[in-house]
């Protein structure tokens, strides 16, 4: 940028790189000690600290934290919560994203009188707190039979999902030129034929940043778990917390990283894989919002 | 407008065609109408739904009994709801002032034409990536008065080193800062990154120029360039702060006592565990009314400078 920072041994050049890395390893932490004390015996946990190495690695408490620590009443570990994540997930994900696609299409495309104001109906949706909504919710779905179970969880974050996947969709349709609309309309194409054959094939960066981010959003959901889901359906950020927070006898702090590693991998590896989406959902989402 | 663009240009010469052409014009609000009913119903029905619940006395189930207020009373004066207000200011001032100190400081070192920047920002973001419950674990366990960092510097020779505020009743939610901050100042040091990125060069020339020194261009001209990411930072982070739930369940579920509770704990537990629905739906409507004093302003100014564009 200037002279002083080109030059390649500068002083301020290596205060700027350990500054940076020393912040780098200070994030990395957290991640370093999980894994660290996931693989350790409870002796090593004890005798040891944070970011001793095991004496004896061991896989032990990855087994325990999957299949037979105790979660509340049942002990069988986490892998139950971890299925149920996926069957939420994937469902609500793939929902969510389709009728925000559309729903982008016609508030960026097909604008009518009174669409600009729908719009911003829905955008307020991104903004509401959940809590105002959970006791009337949790009386609907009882009502439609949709109580603790996998569906019902999957009605609630399309409900609340929609808002935001709509709000990606319309501002990437947005620098889609209306002229290209235009033209297919007077070659006589319709709306579903201009939806499918012009905007999808344009659309596969957005719809990797709506799914990405739907992803990660409702893996990592707490709220509408705990509140709307027992026993059968509850994802895994219950199963960890319960597992974490059921009080009998000694702590096992490598079966409690292992589990929060295991809730963490999916998204983890999601966002090693394709962080540039992520990213861009998270800015795109949250400074245009 | 548009739409009828489209009707026009098609020329309706056999009723058949009309038809479609009808049909063509309502498809866009028929797409529409199953969001549309979903957010009526689920945001703003649900949001009357709650506010009405909150001025009747149901405990346990539901019930219609209106008590105007009184729900809303009772809140204001309970002990566990002042301190839960309180932990917010605390929590939230801090939070929002320590992200965006870390996020500007990152995002102007990482300014600097680094090597490997992608791989440096990926570190400082993928917390973002994880669960609040997974944070809230981990620092559990990291912050544990025994075995955690406490042990560590007496191992690596700081014997006098002393931490226990997890479980102390008037430090506990000093942890929650600290774990929240370690989840979202990379978040914060991504807006501001990108609306360094989006300053003019010459700018700074210029300034370099006039001969006034780095870290004076920075405070004195870019910074107050930045305001609206300033803004909407701080938009973003009050909005997690108002709805921090997840973190503080799994870290201290409140505790010791209720000393770390936050508003967003308060709601759920007089709801769900309490059976005090009216106290809890009244305190829902607070939270939203938190919410709204933010944000009414905020879209407003943002709309008033979007027509000024």
């Amino acid at each position: 940028m200037t002279e002083m920072v080109r030059k390649p041994f500068s002083f301020n050049r290596v205060l700027i790189y350990t500054v940076l890395l020393t912040a780098a390893a200070v994030y990395l932490v957290p991640l370093v000690v999980m894994l660290l004390t996931s693989f350790k015996t409870l002796g090593d946990i004890s005798s040891g600290n944070l970011m001793a190495l095991p004496t004896h690695w061991t896989m032990h408490a990855w087994h325990k934290a999957w299949s037979t620590a105790c979660t509340g009443v049942s002990c069988e570990g986490v892998h139950h919560f971890f299925w149920n994540s996926f069957k939420m997930a994937i469902p609500a994900v793939l929902i969510s994203t389709g009728i925000g696609a559309f729903n982008g299409y016609v508030f960026s495309k097909w604008r009518f009188r009174g669409s600009d104001l729908i719009f911003s109906m829905m955008l307020f949706g991104c903004f509401i707190p959940f809590q105002v909504i959970l006791l009337p919710m949790a009386a609907t779905l009882g009502k439609m039979g949709l109580a603790n179970t996998t569906a019902g969880l999957v009605v609630v974050h399309v409900t609340y999902g929609v808002a935001f996947t709509t709000l990606f969709f319309r501002n990437y349709y947005v620098g889609v030129p209306d002229a290209l609309v235009k033209a297919a309309r007077l070659d006589g194409a319709g709306f579903f034929t201009i939806f499918f054959r012009i905007m999808l094939p344009m659309s596969v960066p957005i719809f990797m940043v709506c799914i990405i981010w739907q992803f990660t959003q409702i893996w990592n959901d707490f709220l509408f778990g705990v509140v709307f889901a027992s026993g059968d359906s509850q994802p895994i950020t219950v199963g960890l917390n319960n597992l974490v927070n059921t009080g009998t006898g000694v702590k096992e702090y490598n079966v409690n990283m292992a589990a929060a590693l295991i809730a963490a991998l999916p998204t983890l590896v999601v966002y090693v894989l394709a962080g540039k989406y992520f990213i861009r959902g998270l800015t795109a989402g949250s400074v245009k919002g | 407008m548009s739409t009828q663009i489209g009707v026009l240009s098609v020329p309706a010469k056999r009723p058949a065609s009309r038809v479609i052409n009808l049909i063509q014009a309502w498809l866009p609000k028929l797409v529409l109408a199953p969001s549309l009913a979903l957010v009526l119903v689920g945001v703003y029905g649900y949001m009357i739904w709650t506010a009405v619940l909150s001025f009747t006395n149901s405990s346990f189930m539901p019930s219609f009994r209106f008590v105007g207020f009184a729900q809303y009373a009772r809140l204001i004066a309970n002990d566990r709801w002042h301190t839960a207000c309180i932990n917010l200011v605390i929590f939230g001032v801090l939070f929002i002032g320590v992200c965006l100190a870390l996020g500007i400081f990152l995002a102007i070192f990482l300014d600097q034409k680094i090597r490997q920047e992608g791989f440096i920002r990926t570190v400082y973001l993928y917390p973002m990536a994880l669960s609040l419950i997974v944070t809230g674990t981990v620092w559990r366990w990291i912050l544990n008065p025994g075995l955690g960092l406490e042990k560590l510097m007496h191992d690596w020779g700081w014997t006098s080193f002393h931490f226990d505020w997890l479980v102390r009743s008037h430090l506990s939610v000093y942890t929650l800062v600290i774990a929240a901050v370690w989840q979202s100042s990379g978040f914060v040091m991504a807006l501001f990154l990108a609306g360094l990125r989006g300053i003019d060069p010459s700018i700074i020339k210029a300034a370099r120029v006039d001969g006034a020194r780095l870290p004076t261009i920075y405070l004195r001209i870019i910074l107050p360039c930045m305001r609206p990411v300033f803004f909407s930072a701080i938009m973003i982070l009050a909005h997690l702060s108002i709805k921090s739930f997840d973190l503080v369940k799994v870290m201290t579920a409140g505790g010791p006592g209720y000393s770390s509770d936050l508003p967003a704990l308060f709601m759920y537990d007089m709801s769900f565990t309490r059976g005090q629905l009216g106290l809890g739906a009244a305190s829902a409507i607070m939270m939203l009314g938190a919410i709204l004093a933010l944000l009414v302003p905020y879209l407003y100014s943002e709309l008033r400078s979007k027509r000024h564009d």
